[in-house]
């Protein structure tokens, strides 16, 4: 299995940067729903 | 339409069965190429990765030039959307290109045509990106990083062509010279479905962010200034 570190090190990279993106979309919607709810307290104050 | 679970779920589900088989065939089915050995499994998932990136500029393109005619916010976020995504799947086919090309041709880089073009290609939209971030007002960023979606495009044939134009070290493209064996190409395909619904759902998705984001900016800023 000669070269094989080279094989796992691009399969590697690839699931990474893919779930690293994922990982940022959640983060995003979450920070999302952070404002969100708080411009609904804010309506509900008024 | 109303959304339900299936219609929500059934791309991200479908992907990752495409994936689940795609890896079971690389690594399990499809034969050792007898020349480069078990490194050029890499091709696998290399080439899906390679034409993500040139699918999403294209979507880029085909965006900003509906933005730019139609002044509609929905083409600007397809485009903006598809040109994150490109832009990742530039990185990663840089990436993997290059560790694959330490042990193919001993160098993990080299400056011929298409290492080079392709580079460009990822200045070219990270710039598309720099300049949506940066502009001062949030429509003139959009304008500007239209064009650039626009003009840019020129160099993603120029990428593809380039092994053909230009001596390369780069191989030729096997699959339209029908070089590929039947497992290898059926691997291919599976990896290339799989790689173009995960594009799909990552674009629905980042689309969709764009679009509350804006919502929210429009309620904040409201906020911060009542009428």
């Amino acid at each position: 299995m000669e070269n094989s570190g080279f094989l796992f090190a691009a399969y590697t990279v690839i699931w990474a940067v893919v779930f690293g993106y994922v990982f940022f979309l959640v983060r995003k919607q979450s920070s999302l729903k952070r404002r969100l709810d708080s411009l609904e307290k804010d309506l509900d104050k008024k | 339409m109303k959304e339900n679970l299936i219609t929500k779920y059934w791309l991200p589900v479908l992907s990752l069965a495409l994936f689940i088989a795609g890896l079971y065939l690389v690594f399990l089915y499809v034969p050792t190429e007898a020349s480069m050995g078990v490194v050029q499994r890499i091709f696998y998932f290399h080439v899906p990765v390679a034409w993500v990136a040139f699918l999403a500029f294209f979507i880029v393109f085909i965006g900003s030039i509906l933005y730019l005619w139609k002044r509609d916010d929905r083409w600007d976020r397809l485009a903006a959307a598809s040109a994150e995504i490109g832009v990742i799947f530039t990185t990663l086919v840089l990436i993997t290109g290059s560790i694959w090309a330490r042990p193919a041709w001993g160098v993990w880089w080299t400056w011929e045509p298409r290492l080079t073009t392709a580079l460009v290609l990822w200045f070219i939209y990270a710039a598309y990106l720099l300049v949506r971030s940066y502009a001062p007002e949030e429509s003139r960023g959009a304008r500007f990083a239209a064009v650039i979606g626009i003009v840019g495009f020129i160099d993603v044939p120029i990428v593809f062509l380039a092994i053909v134009l230009w001596r390369t070290q780069h191989p030729n493209p096997v699959i339209f010279e029908g070089g590929l064996e039947g497992s290898m190409l059926l691997t291919l395909m599976v990896c290339l479905a799989a790689f173009t619904t995960l594009y799909v759902t990552l674009l629905r998705l980042r689309m969709h962010l764009r679009k509350v984001e804006k919502v929210i900016k429009i309620f904040e800023s409201e906020k911060e200034n009542p009428a």
